[in-house]
């Protein structure tokens, strides 16, 4: 990791006997993108509100370039913050709404009009300086905000679910080019959303948060693929829980018992005793529908119940002995390889796709 | 057929209202303007009363005073006003309450009740001016009343929560996340309110000071009581008019001219601001 900028020492926060972010440690390196996800009420926002200094900590440090700043207000930190409304001054035009912030820096004149026009173009929103907020589309003023945030070149920039007012596809456009000017500037970025879909697109690192806690921190690939708790399997991507009980331990694999139906092999992850409770997932792309008998293990018997088609992809709803329900996504290949609803399969999947909880 | 029926509604929503207008309003300033015209001396219709009401330096001046008098009334009102609005937008939701109550007190209690209390407190042995003397700031009684600033005085009181109410509104709407950007972006406390407050507040200030100076135009009640026979305001002479000399044709002129600079002053106002925006 590059040398942290940000740094979060046991940080929390309580209003009265609610804790709203419970011994938050987080390091934020300098050029990193960091996201912090989780469902709401979980903190996130709090805790980018520590950050920005708008909230005190109930206890805790939290350190820029190593140097306290807990007492420091937030217009003496050096950050850009876009909000989730934009926050734009409806009553000054885009040009001052990017100009205000080096107007309160004494930036001269001639200087603020380079600089504001240099930040419009690379937002692509040169030329629309002398319109005023009402006048812009949620995308527009999103950019607006994003220059606004930008143009006094802060140390870091925080981002407050910026694009939770805008349709899909315009949020998609908005993740990429968010991205490719961050990575651009080189500026560090911490970033909050509920949309784990947006958080794995964008993040150099993603920290999970759930009740005030950060469970778990690190790549999207690390979170996507080794999920420390059930709970970050489930918020991050689609997934499939299956309980049973483990029957044979034998090294690395752990043979699981799931009701009296079918056995799953899987890889173990922590040390289990033969015969405890334990709960497992699997991605819905990691398992597969065959229509003839497979050979290896996990190979299950079931009925397709439920076809959804999404174009590019096919959900499947498949049903094995136990009444356990399964959904599985297989990429769309053509008419003639779907499977029909009622249709007898078998279901396969490796033994290293399934995670194991205890 | 949808636009027919959305028609009717509307009618049928506005129409107890607008016959209740029609029938107190409208009706009776149409016979004001009626007699104002009939000011001939032989009855016939003419400008005449007009004539008189505008070529008479004294009436005119009365005009002006009554013009100045609540200009004077609107700035102190909204000077007055702003501090507390302010404070009110940012209160709890209890504190808000307590102040909210004392704001609209003054409206709950009978306007001549209040003004005889102003008396009591104003007068040159009243109660303010006994005190100052008995904590020896003034040697002499401070003429507080039967001048101009009795009359400003009783009327900002009266008018203050008209003042208040539209400043608060407005401040009450600016949404608190601009602040939040501005301090992020650098701004200290007087740049904050500087550039986002205070030019967002404004359509609730120019509301403020219409809504103040357009009632403050027709007061009767105070200029005649606090003010005496030395501050004689429009409305004062309308009453002359009616009630000692009889010569309603006059004081219909000079009610339609009240009228007439209220009605340009909303007008203004409406294309300066845009009424509509107020209220938001």
């Amino acid at each position: 990791m590059p040398r942290s900028l940000v740094t979060l020492v046991a940080v929390s926060k309580a209003y009265g006997r609610t804790i709203a972010v419970n011994k938050v440690s987080l390091e934020v390196g300098e050029g990193e993108f960091v996201t912090l996800l989780g469902p709401s009420g979980s903190g996130k926002t709090t805790t980018l509100m520590l950050i920005a200094g708008f909230e005190q900590p109930t206890s805790g440090e939290i350190l820029v370039r190593g140097e306290s700043v807990v007492t420091r207000p937030p217009e003496k930190r050096d950050i850009g913050m876009v909000f989730q409304s934009y926050a734009l001054f409806p009553h000054m035009t885009v040009f001052e709404n990017v100009a205000f912030p080096l107007k309160t820096r004494r930036v001269a004149g001639p200087d603020v009009a380079k600089r504001v026009g240099e930040v419009l173009a690379a937002v692509r929103m040169a030329g629309l300086g002398a319109r005023y907020p009402r006048q812009l589309s949620g995308g527009q003023q999103q950019r607006v905000a994003l220059a606004r945030a930008l143009v006094y070149r802060p140390s870091l920039l925080l981002m407050d679910e910026p694009l939770g007012a805008l349709d899909k596809k315009l949020r998609e456009e908005m993740q990429s080019e968010i991205k490719t000017l961050q990575r651009e500037l080189g500026i560090t970025t911490i970033y909050v959303t509920h949309d784990q879909q947006e958080a794995l697109a964008l993040s150099d690192r993603i920290a999970i948060m759930n009740g005030g806690d950060v469970i778990q921190v690190g790549s999207p690939l690390a979170l996507y693929e080794r999920p420390a708790t059930d709970f970050v399997a489930g918020f991050l991507g689609d997934v499939n829980f299956v309980e049973g009980v483990a029957a044979v331990v034998s090294g690395e694999l752990v043979r699981v018992q799931v009701g009296d139906g079918p056995e799953v092999l899987t890889l173990g992850g922590p040390p289990l005793a033969p015969g405890k409770r334990v709960r497992m997932t699997i991605r819905p792309e990691r398992l597969k529908i065959e229509s003839t008998t497979p050979a290896g293990p996990n190979a299950w018997r079931g009925r397709v119940r439920e076809v959804v088609f999404h174009g590019e992809l096919v959900r499947y709803g498949v049903e094995v002995p136990s009444s356990v329900a399964l959904r599985v996504t297989r990429p769309f290949r053509g008419p003639d390889t779907l499977f029909a609803v009622g249709q007898e399969i078998w279901l396969t999947s490796r033994p290293e796709d399934w995670r194991l909880f205890a | 057929m949808r636009a027919r029926s959305t028609w009717g509604q509307a009618l049928v929503l506005v129409g107890p209202a607008l016959l209740l207008l029609v029938a107190i309003y409208l009706y009776p300033l149409a016979r004001l303007l009626v007699l104002s015209l009939a000011g001939g001396a032989d009855g016939a219709l003419g400008l005449g009363a007009y004539r008189r009401f505008l070529e008479s330096s004294v009436y005119l001046g009365v005009l002006l005073r009554t013009i100045r008098i609540s200009l004077v009334v609107t700035a102190v009102c909204l000077v007055l006003a702003y501090p507390v609005s302010y404070v009110l937008s940012r209160a709890g939701s209890l504190t808000l309450r307590v102040i909210m109550v004392f704001v609209l007190l003054p409206l709950w209690t009978s306007i001549l009740v209040r003004t005889y209390a102003w008396m009591v407190l104003l007068q040159a042995n009243g109660v303010l001016n006994n005190f100052l003397r008995r904590l020896h700031v003034i040697d002499e009684p401070l003429r507080l009343m039967y001048n101009e600033a009795g009359v400003v005085i009783g009327m900002a009181q009266v008018l203050l929560p008209f003042a208040i109410l539209p400043v608060f509104a407005s401040l009450r709407n600016i949404d608190p996340r601009l602040h939040a950007a501005a301090r992020v972006m650098g701004a200290g406390p007087w740049r904050r309110f500087r550039s986002v407050t205070l030019p967002l507040s404004l359509p609730g200030v120019a509301a403020a000071g219409l809504l103040v100076f357009v009632q403050a135009l027709g007061f009767f009640i105070i200029p005649a009581l606090l003010g005496g026979s030395r501050v004689i305001t429009l409305a004062m002479v309308i009453e002359t008019q009616v009630v000692d000399l009889l010569d309603w044709s006059l004081a219909s002129s000079m009610a339609m001219v009240l009228l007439v600079v209220t009605v340009l002053l909303v007008v203004g106002f409406d294309r300066l601001l845009g009424l509509d925006k107020v209220w938001v």
